[in-house]
């Protein structure tokens, strides 16, 4: 496992800027969109804000205009950790050649009802 | 920013098990995400097209922010005052999909204010009539959604994702531009007048928004074999003829351009000739507003440094007294 956010910048520092380093970049921070209750929050897209309260702002502005929520998550890009992409094979194979994990698998039982 | 071997600049420009997997995942039409490998190429082609393209919204802003205080009527200062916040935010989803491809936002940013960074030509148009703001949601975005549409679909999963977005967003643009041009076109003689010397004049500037024919356009053979652009210039370009032909009937309006006719052995609209010389000085920095816009960019960018400052400020004054930087 290696560090990195799905957005791929790994960069992001942790929200600390102040009035000396005003230049410096703000952090990254990624922005999840809950569309109704009972659903759960969904990648919308990402932006710069200087601290969290401003990131849930400006992600409401930006990603909820016309009414795409009812709940807001922020999270730092820095505080994602993502699978290797280099590890790929090895980290998802399992799943592979184990049909019997899915109902599908079973015939036998086809045309049996409330099965 | 701290780099390490697997941020997306850092990787090693040779790696063949990560160039069989780019290769395949394209053959595949399936989608290439930030941290994959890609060749330098397909990221550098990916960074100036995305940055491009999020450097026009945000100077796409101008021409129409113009007329908002100039708007006949409060519902059509709000509507427009909607439109504009919409380029704002597709200016960001651009630039966040660019990031992701390694270079800061803040370069990008400098790189359009020193004029280095290209926008879309049609910004540099002046805009002279409340009917130009309709010809342009008309016209200018009806190309722009032309041309967006298949970027849905762009092997780069997300500069897609960001089109999507967007498209969805446009539409409203276009409809908005051509009830403007409809209710001028069933106004009064000088209004009907004012909505056709305003399509007369954006037409051809926005057919050359798919940019220089086929022939003339050396990226875009790349561009499709990596599958970010689907369609050629000139396929897109007699897609969106044949969309306003029909419309134009419509408005009750004329194109300015006798040449408009459905080649029934090709399948394509054909239009008459463009200015390409006018369309190359534009985008040289030549047109007529090129000066105007950058300088307009520039300014709104220095001043607004204090909102930055205060913000940043404020954020850090925060993490002191709260001890975080976050949500209470």
């Amino acid at each position: 496992m290696t560090g990195g956010s799905t957005t791929g910048d790994d960069g992001a520092t942790a929200p600390s800027t102040g009035p000396q380093e005003a230049r410096a970049a703000w952090p990254l921070w990624e922005v999840f969109v809950r569309s109704s209750r009972g659903l759960s929050h969904v990648h919308a897209g990402s932006l710069h804000a200087p601290d969290a309260e401003m990131a849930v702002r400006n992600a409401r502005d930006l990603y909820t205009r016309r009414n795409e929520g009812v709940s807001l998550w922020v999270v730092p890009a820095s505080s994602i950790i993502t699978s290797d992409p280099d590890a790929k094979d090895a980290f998802f194979e399992s799943p592979q050649g184990k049909d019997y994990r899915h109902a599908t698998y079973y015939t036998k039982s086809e045309g049996v009802k409330h099965l | 920013m701290t780099t390490t071997v697997t941020t997306p600049e850092g990787r090693a420009d040779h790696d063949a098990d990560g160039e069989r997997l780019f290769d395949e995942l394209i053959a595949r039409d399936s989608r290439i995400e930030p941290r994959d490998w890609m060749p330098a190429d397909y990221r550098r082609a990916l960074t100036r097209q995305i940055s491009q393209h999020a450097h026009s919204e945000i100077i796409g802003m101008q021409p129409e922010a113009n007329w908002i205080t100039r708007a006949p009527s409060l519902k059509r200062k709000a509507v427009l005052m909607a439109k504009v916040q919409d380029e704002a935010g597709h200016g960001l989803y651009l630039y966040s999909a660019a990031e992701t491809l390694g270079t800061p936002r803040d370069r990008m940013t400098e790189d359009l204010i020193a004029g280095k960074a290209r926008y879309s030509s049609i910004f540099n148009y002046p805009v002279l009539t409340w009917a130009d703001i309709g010809a342009i949601g008309w016209l200018v975005d009806g190309a722009a959604i032309c041309n967006q549409v298949p970027l849905c679909r762009a092997s780069y999963g997300p500069y897609g994702r960001a089109m999507v977005r967007i498209c969805k967003e446009e539409s409203f643009h276009q409809r908005q531009g051509f009830e403007i041009l409809l209710e001028l076109a069933n106004g009064t003689p000088e209004q009907r007048a004012m909505a056709q010397d305003a399509v007369n004049r954006w037409y051809a500037p926005s057919l050359m928004m798919f940019g220089p024919p086929d022939e003339e356009s050396p990226n875009s053979q790349k561009s499709m074999e990596w599958k970010i652009k689907r369609f050629s210039n000139d396929e897109l370009r007699s897609r969106f003829v044949g969309m306003v032909v029909e419309q134009i009937r419509v408005l009750g309006l004329e194109l300015p351009d006798e040449d408009v006719r459905y080649d029934e052995e090709t399948g394509h609209w054909e239009h008459g000739p463009l200015d390409w010389n006018e369309f190359k000085e534009v985008l040289a920095g030549r047109g007529p507003c090129n000066a105007q816009r950058l300088e307009r960019r520039r300014e709104a960018h220095e001043e607004g440094a204090w909102v930055r400052e205060a913000a940043a400020a404020y954020a850090a004054k925060r993490a002191l007294t709260t001890g975080e930087g976050g949500l209470r």
